[in-house]
């Protein structure tokens, strides 16, 4: 029998903290093929998140370095333009990316930084105890919108792949989701062309993907898999959004 | 440090081309007044200078944080900006301090709180040196008062920077910035320090990391004191002042940056009217010159604190003299400059004081 | 084609996604608690298993070694 699957080489052997089912491990994982895959772990630099992720550099094994809470796209911009030939990661979840960080990740992205930005979108803020997150969706009941997230009161759920596209900076942009197999490995997909485009200059990448919380969700890690494929790719349509060479779609279908 | 032909300059430019001299490779920053020309001197010079990085940032959050991704990689860094700019800094200021990243970070200081104006102050004494971002931390704090003390200064500040790991304040304000002086500039450093932690990517050797989350009480407590044990060290060896006339002063006055210019000319206006005050100016505002103070100030009747504020350094002028000398503070806040002759009755009417109080 | 899997019980947490994914039933839970106080995910000797991946392909923990007859 020939060995056809195992663990990444680039994922340290450290047992994850995250809670079972999360998603942030399937994407470690992925990041750390995707960087073995491109041979990039050299000269790799990785800016990981205030929130679930933030030991994400006990697990991968690339040089990394901690920011303040939404600040990871500026620091990221800071080691760029002084190693341009890096190849410069942040990992930010929704907090991070779309409430606190904003700005810093819309005027990286307009300038056209060659940073990849891996989004994890999971609707609520898991390390804080599952507040109201800006891509909270309406109707969903969480600890800071206890009878539901309120569209007079909180706004809609904000969606950062279609608020980044109009920007010229922006050369690489998906949205992907590690619900069930044939996602995850379209993730994977989306990772590689996000960091392609980044080694060739081409501009800012992002690649968002909507990520299971069973803890802040109340549900288990099965059912929050099922949930996401029946509801929230609804609301997060899923595909390629922005992309050179990549046959991009609608938003809409995957 | 050999020096070149004089140039009259303005001080936010002066400051801005030392830094460049220094080493300075990287520059971040947002717009505010009264220190636009040292973006503005950095935009046009740095293009000269290969492989030297500008950008304005989005806002001073950003600013202060590409800072942080800079020096990471080892690079020499810098940001200016002016108190409400330097408030937005101060999250960073702390993470740049936890994870020992050097950096200069120069505040042209206006008058406040809130919007305040743009007329030069000395109200962010509080902010620089008491730490205004969370958490125990000290940054090195230099007051210049001459522009080619700026120009001195600024080049010695990555030096300190890099030998320490720690972020490097120089307090400037809003007259410093605009004013001009003819300055000597000292020729480009040719060799930068090597920097071990840098991170530049792992190569073919192991990865590292650079976090200031240490979850463990007993590791973040370490920390702590291994950050103290720095900060006792610059103490010991980094306090700057200058002293001048206080031998035989009845009366002391102490004062940094433009106010001890100011002071300067006031002290130097009473000694020829035969009025024995002298001036203690820091130019270290931390590591604070205390002992220094204590000495000179010993054998005063009295120690006159003058500042362009409602009166922060004087706490310091305290606790450095500890009851042993009464101290009286002389502030104006809200950007107001008074002249040399104007101090100087201030000063002699206090002087007269001591002098009927002594007679009684 | 045959194939089989080999699960690091000890770092399993019973998320299930492995068995919801696995096309043959060649899944299921172990009756023997883990360290961590975990029913972790067994593979089912004598089955069905191909090979095919999906559990790896799913796994959050990155603990499932997939070998396939050559």
């Amino acid at each position: 029998m020939k060995k056809v699957m195992g663990r990444p080489r680039l994922l340290k052997d450290v047992p994850f903290h995250y809670c079972p089912g999360c998603g942030h491990s399937v994407i470690h994982r992925l990041l750390a093929e995707v960087i073995e895959e491109l041979d990039i772990r050299d000269r790799c630099i990785g800016v990981p998140p205030c929130g679930c992720a933030v030991l994400a550099y006990y697990y991968l094994d690339v040089d990394m370095v901690e920011a303040a809470h939404g600040r990871a796209t500026a620091v990221a911009t800071g080691i760029k333009r002084c190693l341009p030939d890096a190849i410069v990661f942040t990992y930010q979840g929704d907090g991070d990316l779309a409430a606190i960080g904003t700005s810093e990740v819309i005027h990286s992205a307009n300038r056209g930084e060659c940073i990849t930005s891996i989004f994890v979108n999971n609707m609520c803020y898991g390390m804080t105890g599952g507040q109201m997150a800006p891509t909270s969706i309406l109707g969903q009941k969480t600890t800071t919108t206890p009878r539901g997230r309120d569209r007079k009161k909180d706004g809609p759920p904000l969606k950062m792949c279609e608020f980044l596209a109009p920007l010229e900076g922006t050369s690489y942009l998906a949205r992907g989701s590690v619900h069930d197999a044939k996602s995850i490995l379209k993730v994977r997909r989306y990772l590689r062309e996000a960091f392609r485009s980044q080694m060739d200059n081409q501009g800012f990448s992002m690649v968002e993907i909507l990520s299971p919380c069973p803890s802040n969700w109340k549900l288990s890690p099965v059912e929050s898999c099922r949930w996401i494929e029946s509801e929230m790719k609804n609301h997060f349509p899923l595909g390629v959004f922005k992309g050179s060479g990549v046959k991009q779609k609608q938003a809409g279908c995957a | 440090m050999s020096r070149e032909e004089k140039q009259l300059l303005r001080g936010s430019e002066a400051i801005a081309e030392s830094a460049l001299r220094a080493g300075c490779r990287c520059y971040f920053a947002y717009p505010i007044t009264p220190q636009n020309e040292l973006p503005e001197y950095m935009a046009r010079r740095m293009d000269e200078i290969e492989g030297a990085v500008f950008l304005q940032s989005e806002s001073e959050l950003a600013a202060i944080n590409m800072v942080f991704g800079a020096s990471v990689t080892g690079t020499r860094v810098m940001t200016s900006s002016s108190s409400p700019g330097v408030s937005l800094m101060q999250e960073g200021i702390s993470y740049l301090a936890a994870l020992e990243l050097p950096s200069v970070i120069v505040n042209i200081i206006r008058g406040g709180p809130g919007l305040g104006n743009i007329a030069p102050a000395q109200s962010d004494y509080f902010q620089a040196t008491r730490g205004g971002g969370h958490g125990d931390y000290r940054t090195i704090v230099l007051a210049p008062a001459y522009l080619q003390e700026a120009v001195d200064l600024t080049y010695k500040a990555f030096d300190l920077a890099d030998e320490y790991r720690i972020p490097v304040m120089i307090l400037g304000d809003g007259m410093m910035g605009q004013m001009m002086e003819p300055v000597e500039m000292p020729p480009f450093l040719k060799k930068l320090p090597k920097k071990e932690w840098a991170l530049r990517g792992a190569g073919k050797g192991k990865s590292r990391f650079l976090r200031s989350l240490l979850l463990d009480v007993h590791e973040l407590e370490e920390h702590n004191w291994k950050l103290f044990r720095k900060y006792e060290k610059i103490t010991r060896k980094e306090v700057r002042f200058e002293e001048y006339e206080t031998a035989d002063a009845q009366m002391v006055v102490v004062a940094y940056g433009t106010a001890a210019r100011i002071a300067k000319g006031a002290v130097k206006r009473l000694r020829e009217q035969g009025i024995r005050v002298g001036l203690f100016r820091p130019v270290t505002l931390w590591p604070f010159p205390s002992m220094d103070l204590a000495r000179i100030a010993r054998a005063a009747k009295q120690v006159l604190v003058f500042e362009m504020s409602m009166g922060q350094m004087v706490e310091d002028v305290k606790m450095a003299l500890d009851g042993r000398v009464p101290v009286d503070l002389y502030g104006r806040p809200g950007g107001i400059v008074v002249t040399p002759i104007e101090l100087s009755r201030i000063i002699s009417r206090r002087y007269e004081a001591i002098e009927h109080e002594a007679k009684r | 084609m045959k194939g089989s899997i080999r699960i690091r019980a000890a770092l399993c947490k019973n998320c299930g996604l492995c068995i919801e994914a696995c096309p043959k039933g060649s899944i299921r839970v172990s009756k023997k608690i883990n360290e961590k106080s975990y029913f972790p995910a067994e593979f089912v000797k004598g089955g069905d298993c191909t090979g095919c991946g999906l559990c790896a392909v799913v796994c959050p923990e990155a603990i499932i070694e997939v070998y396939r007859e050559s």
